[in-house]
């Protein structure tokens, strides 16, 4: 489904990533983790489009065919079906909890914007259908009841949250999640894992995560890619990682 | 579907801005019907800044993009709207030292027409300086704005058979009653609500917000900026026709920043973001700046005369403008 192919991400000097490859299958779940820096929101970055990668190709297939993403704008990324959260929570802070997931059904509107503004009947069932989504979407995630709150009034779970609702909305069909559960405590985030393993079914997901708590990765992570200083170190199941001793060095700090 | 998933019924237009677009229809009757020229003069000048304050909030406000070329799409409405009014007799006298293009020498439309033409080459304009610029980053925005704006001065300063230079139009049919400038600030102030409030408003609330996060949500920024921005162009337009055939007289430099300046206050004054706000600040920012003229003149108390200086209508305002900022700066800076 997703193919990171060869990547390397130069900043001036500083490499963030090198001759970086993933290969991520459809339904899978798939983990990204390593140190403070290590180059892995780097990685989001370039497979959404954030930035243009200094060399290598990112290839995205849903089945559809194949296209080469990198290089193309985030929004086109978006509509081909790759969605993201963000590690440094980006809501659209002063609109409703609502209005944040409706805004996120727009990418695949049909009405033009004559329409939206004299309500034609063509709009207004797309608008209530979008509606109709959001709220579904925010029930989904507990928010249901927050749902003409200003976003930044939120706090900062339900914050987290809201990002994957909003992300939802766009109807993904690989999601990229930014250290979901940061700052979330061990109650919490299996709760998580359980609430990612119901969405990945439901909307019928690929899944690539970054996370810190390693609970979270190895419990639901099929594969794992290991990232330090912008390499790749390793790659493999939950239980070949916990055991791989490069992995134990570079968390443990050994040079 | 469950009862609690189901979609509110929606209301657009919320109880206060009903009460508001009441009392104005109200008042602008009743001054249309009673009051003197004066009253009209300003009440004619309120509807028209009442355009220009929400097309500067719908690409500063909502967009947050930061333009100032609004005084040069009020320039192309206004002349626009002056050269497909005036009689052919009235532009053989206009056009003394150069005679007129041929192809406007015996135009004459009707007003409705004239207006809409204003708005849409303001806006073909817009699309023009808005794609190339939006396409990099609209860091620039503001610069090339203002450029334009000052450019379009020195052009029509200069084609002396297009614009007639710098001795202005004259002449131009005076269909002003205040019901024009009023119907026109009516469809605008309706237009703004339910643009904002469908999905395409709130797409650009989310870029103002936002812009990281609304293009990976799949929001094509280029598009929805540059469509703003043609908007907000189209808009400015119209009002710079409205003021042609509410002055009867134009020339080149009435379209100076300063216009542009004004917009801008009745936008922060309103709230940013806020149309209802940008609505009562349109008007009580123009009517006071009419009604402080008299500062401009010798005033006499009977017993002692003060003499006239001018511009000092313009400090007074100032004064007020800093002293409100001042006091409702936590309003100013957070809204909606
Ligand atoms: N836009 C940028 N400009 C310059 N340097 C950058 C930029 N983005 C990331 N970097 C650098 O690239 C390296 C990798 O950063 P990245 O954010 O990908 O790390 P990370 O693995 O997500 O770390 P964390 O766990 O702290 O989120 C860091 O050294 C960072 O300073
Ligand atoms: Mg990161």
């Amino acid at each position: 489904m997703l193919k990171i192919d060869n990547v390397t991400m130069k900043f001036g000097g500083v490499i963030a990533a090198n001759k970086f490859n993933a290969n991520i299958k459809k339904g899978q779940i798939v983990g990204l983790i390593g140190p403070n820096g290590a180059g892995k929101t780097t990685i989001f970055n370039v497979v959404t489009g954030v930035y243009k990668p200094t060399e290598g190709r990112v290839i995205f297939n849903a089945g559809d065919k194949e296209h080469i993403i990198s290089g193309k704008r985030p929004d086109e990324i978006a509509k081909l079906g790759i969605c993201r959260t963000f590690q440094n929570i980006r809501l659209f802070k002063d609109m409703s909890v609502l209005d944040n997931v409706f805004v996120a059904n727009h990418l695949r509107i049909k009405s033009n914007v004559f329409s939206s503004i004299l309500r034609t009947p063509g709009y207004r069932k797309e608008e209530k259908e979008m509606l109709e989504k959001s709220l579904y979407l925010l029930d989904r995630v507990g928010l249901l009841k927050e749902r003409n709150e200003k976003a930044n009034s939120l706090p900062y779970g339900k914050q987290r949250r809201l990002e994957i609702a909003r992300a939802l909305a766009t109807d993904p069909k690989l999601l990229l999640l930014d250290e979901p559960a940061a700052g979330m405590n061990p109650q919490e985030s299996s709760e998580l894992m359980e609430f990612i393993l119901n969405i990945k079914d439901e909307f019928d997901l690929t899944v690539f995560l970054i996370e810190h708590h390693m609970d979270v990765v190895m419990g639901i992570c099929e594969e794992i890619f290991v990232l330090d200083h912008g390499e790749l170190i390793a790659q493999g199941d939950p239980e070949a990682i916990q055991n791989n001793q490069r992995v134990i060095e570079a968390y443990l700090g050994v040079e | 579907m469950t009862d609690r998933l189901k979609v509110e019924r929606k209301r657009i237009l919320d109880t206060n801005t009903l009460i508001l677009l009441g009392v104005l229809l109200a008042v602008v009757l009743i001054i249309n019907f009673l009051a003197n020229d004066y009253v009209k003069t300003i009440a004619n000048l309120c509807g028209i800044y009442v355009t220009l304050g929400l097309s500067m909030q719908l690409i500063n406000g909502f967009t947050g993009l930061f333009s100032l070329g609004h005084a040069g799409f009020m320039a192309i409405g206004a002349y626009t709207v002056a050269l497909l009014t005036i009689t052919p007799e009235n532009k053989a006298m206009n056009f003394f030292l150069e005679p007129i293009v041929p192809f406007l020498e015996n135009v004459q439309w009707s007003l409705l027409p004239a207006l809409l033409m204003g708005g849409i080459i303001a806006a073909i304009f817009g699309f023009l300086i808005g794609a190339p610029v939006l396409r990099l980053t609209d860091d620039y925005l503001a610069i090339a704005t203002l450029g334009f704006a000052e450019i379009i001065r020195v052009i029509f300063t200069n084609t002396q058979s297009l614009t007639n230079g710098a001795l202005g139009l004259k002449a131009i049919p005076k269909y002003s009653s205040i019901l024009w400038s009023w119907i026109v600030a009516f469809i605008t102030i309706l237009f703004m609500i339910f643009l904002m409030e469908g999905s395409y408003g709130k797409a650009f609330k989310s870029i103002k917000e936002d812009e990281i996060a609304a293009r990976s949500m799949g929001i094509n920024l280029f598009k929805h900026k540059v469509m703003s921005f043609t908007f907000s162009s189209f808009l400015a337009g119209i009002a710079g026709g409205l003021m042609a055939i509410h002055l009867g007289t134009i020339d080149p430099n009435m379209f100076r920043i300063t216009l542009t300046f004004n917009i801008i206050l009745i936008m922060v004054l309103g709230g940013i973001g806020n149309i209802n706000g940008t609505v009562i600040s349109a008007v009580v920012v123009t009517a006071a700046m009419e009604i402080l003229r008299f500062l401009d003149s010798s005033i006499n108390l009977g017993f002692i005369k003060i003499p006239g200086i001018p511009g000092m209508r313009m400090v007074i305002f100032s004064i007020i403008l800093m002293l409100v900022v001042i006091i409702r700066k936590d309003r100013l800076l957070k809204e909606n």
